[in-house]
């Protein structure tokens, strides 16, 4: 017996008062055996001090911002500053986008995000696509004009700024072009380019802008090597466990497939000779969570130690900073019903509840209505409210790691490592996470989790409230109208990128252009220099992402069923 | 003639890449026995006419999460001219109310919203496949 277990009950107690407890437990319980989590743990129905000594306290977990910052990534965790509210905003034109921000501020925001229209995500510019689709589900953004209307009126070296960017991050060479000519030091721009791991788009999501895995692969290693030399407070990388979460990867699944993908990224960035103590810092990373608490609490807890221990011994990082696990959380959309939709305001609170005990840095509340549409502004009032009630009212953040030493999730934690493990020492093993997606075998995995999961959900075996019981019958009513850009406004906005390039130096465009292809054909030359430069010079993102595609290979989805 | 299983396209047309949807359906599709063609995200309108006609689909299956449904009716469109109307077109995903009126009058055979059971998905694309088989033989 070990020492707490012993101060706590003495040598004999606890073992002949669990066979006690066992006995009477077997005899009135419903479901006596264990039930699985989605990861697929099984779950005991009490767990005590045999489950979890604290022996090891120090190893494991140790004090918060200490190694492996299994208990928070910094010492004082929300008693030194909350998390960030950073909801994501995005529609229409960049003149709709300006005003909505402008609103924000008025509010009292301290950090944004834009989110792209899926034309731009694609690589196309608003005159290339069927215009049904233009700002449906985010901003127009096709030029450095573009970016300077959207962002007018917003201090670029005050404001934290999210920008949803994948390779070629033509939207940060918008906003660094932006900034030269307001005259603000790009040293001075704090932010993220979100969606910047192109791994997790091959995988799960497919926003990205169709360059082949390889190409994407060199444009995000030269993203990370010229935002860590000249746009300093910048981080450029976000690693992604969002999108193969909400595709139907289990939580340890996400976890650990994500952990692979920062292998990846931070091995790519060694492999230059580049400093782990220079790259490390600035990574960041982003995950879904879903309403499976105390799953939710054990993934990010675990998700912590993994990282730090392999920022310390296998990418020998030495510096604190280098090992911290910084991470964005959203809640999870897959969980929200259209059935009964207000139901979802509880879903997103338990969700939020899961990512604050786990000790997130920023978190995206969706609104109720995210089901049916981009947010109406009540649902996204509603969704910052919550925020601000389970922080204020419900003082969630008075006690740092409240749920560490738990018997309950501390086990978890130390199951959801090791599974994580397991599962990086598969992709190892298949060479590595580029290797693994291409060969398939990660997408082979989520996808049979997603069917698994459905499955349970239409057995009944996984409870979803007004879906698959407790079901009322509804009024169509109750839903909320769909939002679409003012057409008229968006009219406007094509003749507006017709002028932009009717006006531009045609010449200077092209030489970036070329400038941007001999760099892509360089073994030596940054690319996302040359995109920036191109930005400057007035190419649009449409023609940046068709150059680079042309030069690095048209990307497919590497999807299989 | 010898009677085939229902033929069943399962894609995603626009710009939407999220694809969680379109894999379970068409899984649960080939798992009830039929013959699915699933094709990545983002495919242009002619190049879903193209494969439907060359693989004598019975029925399309639109998947839309993030408002590529409002081309449908492109699709629609490009079918009939095709000659191809009598291949039963469904959408799946998250389409507003007001919208799904428009795309059943465009001509779409059943829209499918989230929490849909996989079970009545299956039943209805089995009763539209038959359906277009029976167009068929009415018009040979």
């Amino acid at each position: 017996m070990n020492r707490v277990g012993q101060s706590l009950f003495g040598a004999q107690g606890i073992e002949a008062a669990r066979e006690r407890w066992q006995h009477e437990f077997a005899a009135g319980a419903r479901q006596p055996g264990p039930t699985l989590n989605r990861s697929g743990i099984p779950i005991k129905p009490l767990y005590t001090p045999e489950d979890w000594s604290g022996a090891q306290y120090m190893e494991q977990l140790g004090f918060p911002g200490e190694y492996p910052n299994t208990r928070g990534i910094y010492p004082t965790m929300y008693r030194g500053r909350s998390w960030s509210q950073r909801q994501l905003i995005g529609l229409g034109t960049p003149e709709d986008y300006n005003q909505r921000v402008k609103e924000l501020m008025g509010l009292g925001a301290s950090a944004l995000s834009l989110i792209p229209c899926n034309s731009v995500f694609r690589g196309y510019d608003a005159d290339e696509v069927p215009p049904e689709l233009l700002g449906t589900c985010g901003t127009v953004v096709n030029s450095v004009d573009d970016m300077a209307l959207a962002f007018d009126g917003v201090p670029l070296g005050e404001m934290s700024t999210a920008l949803n960017d994948p390779a070629p991050f033509t939207l940060l060479a918008f906003a660094l072009a932006v900034a030269r000519r307001r005259g603000v030091d790009w040293n001075r721009i704090t932010g993220t380019s979100n969606q910047s791991d192109c791994i997790s788009h091959f995988v799960a999501n497919h926003m990205f802008f169709r360059l082949a895995l390889q190409g994407a692969r060199r444009v995000v290693t030269d993203h990370i090597a010229f935002v860590n030399q000249h746009v300093r407070q910048w981080n450029p990388l976000s690693i992604v466990g969002q999108h193969m979460q909400q595709a139907g990867a289990t939580p340890a699944e996400a976890m650990a497939f994500t952990l692979c993908s920062g292998i990846q990224y931070a091995e790519d960035c060694l492999a230059r000779g580049m400093d782990p103590d220079q790259f490390l810092p600035r990574f960041t990373f982003f995950f879904d969570i879903s309403i499976s608490l105390f799953e939710e609490v054990a993934k990010f807890r675990a998700g912590r130690r993994v990282w730090a221990r392999l920022c310390r011994e296998r990418f020998g990082a030495k510096d604190p900073r280098s090992w911290r696990f910084k991470f964005h959380g959203q809640t999870s959309g897959v969980d929200l019903t259209r059935q009964q939709p207000l139901n979802n305001i509880s879903r997103v609170t338990v969700q939020a509840m899961a990512g604050i005990f786990g000790g997130l840095q920023s978190l995206h509340t969706d609104g109720y209505d995210e089901v049916f549409t981009v947010p109406t502004q009540q649902a996204a009032r509603i969704a910052v409210a919550t925020q601000n009630i389970l922080r204020e009212e419900a003082q969630l953040t008075d006690v740092i790691d409240p749920l560490g030493g738990s018997w309950y999730v501390e086990s978890l934690t130390e199951q959801m490592e090791q599974k994580i493990n397991a599962i990086i020492e598969l992709v190892d093993a298949a060479g590595g996470m580029y290797a693994a997606v291409e060969a398939g075998l990660v997408q082979k995995m989520i996808g049979e989790s997603a069917l698994a999961f459905q499955t349970r959900v239409d057995a009944g075996e996984q409870t979803i409230v007004g879906v698959n019981k407790y079901q009322i019958a509804e009024d169509a009513q109750d839903y909320p109208a769909p939002q679409y850009p003012d057409r008229n406004r968006m009219a406007a906005h094509l003749r507006r990128l017709a002028e932009f390039k009717a006006r531009r130096s045609q010449a200077a465009v092209d030489r970036a252009l070329d400038d941007l292809a001999r760099a892509a054909n360089s073994k030596t030359d940054n690319t996302f220099a040359q995109v920036v430069g191109a930005a400057e010079a007035g190419a649009t993102h449409g023609e940046i992402c068709a150059t680079l595609r042309r030069e690095l290979g048209f990307g497919q989805p590497l999807t299989i069923v | 003639m010898r009677k085939r299983p229902p033929r069943v396209i399962v894609t995603k047309i626009g710009f939407d890449g999220h694809d969680r949807g379109s894999r379970v359906i068409a899984a649960c599709l080939r798992d009830a026995g039929m013959e699915v063609i699933y094709t990545p995200p983002w495919q242009e309108i002619p190049t879903v006419v193209k494969l439907a006609m060359e693989e004598d689909a019975d029925v399309i299956g639109i998947s839309s999460l993030a408002t590529d449904h409002l081309i449908v009716p492109r699709l629609m469109k490009a079918l009939r001219e095709a000659g191809l109307q009598d291949i039963q077109v469904i959408v799946g995903g998250i389409v507003p109310a007001e919208d799904e009126q428009q795309l059943l009058q465009a001509g779409v055979a059943r829209v499918f919203h989230p929490g849909a059971a996989l079970e009545e998905i299956v039943k209805e694309v089995r009763q539209l496949a038959q359906k277009r088989h029976e167009r068929k033989e009415v018009q040979a």
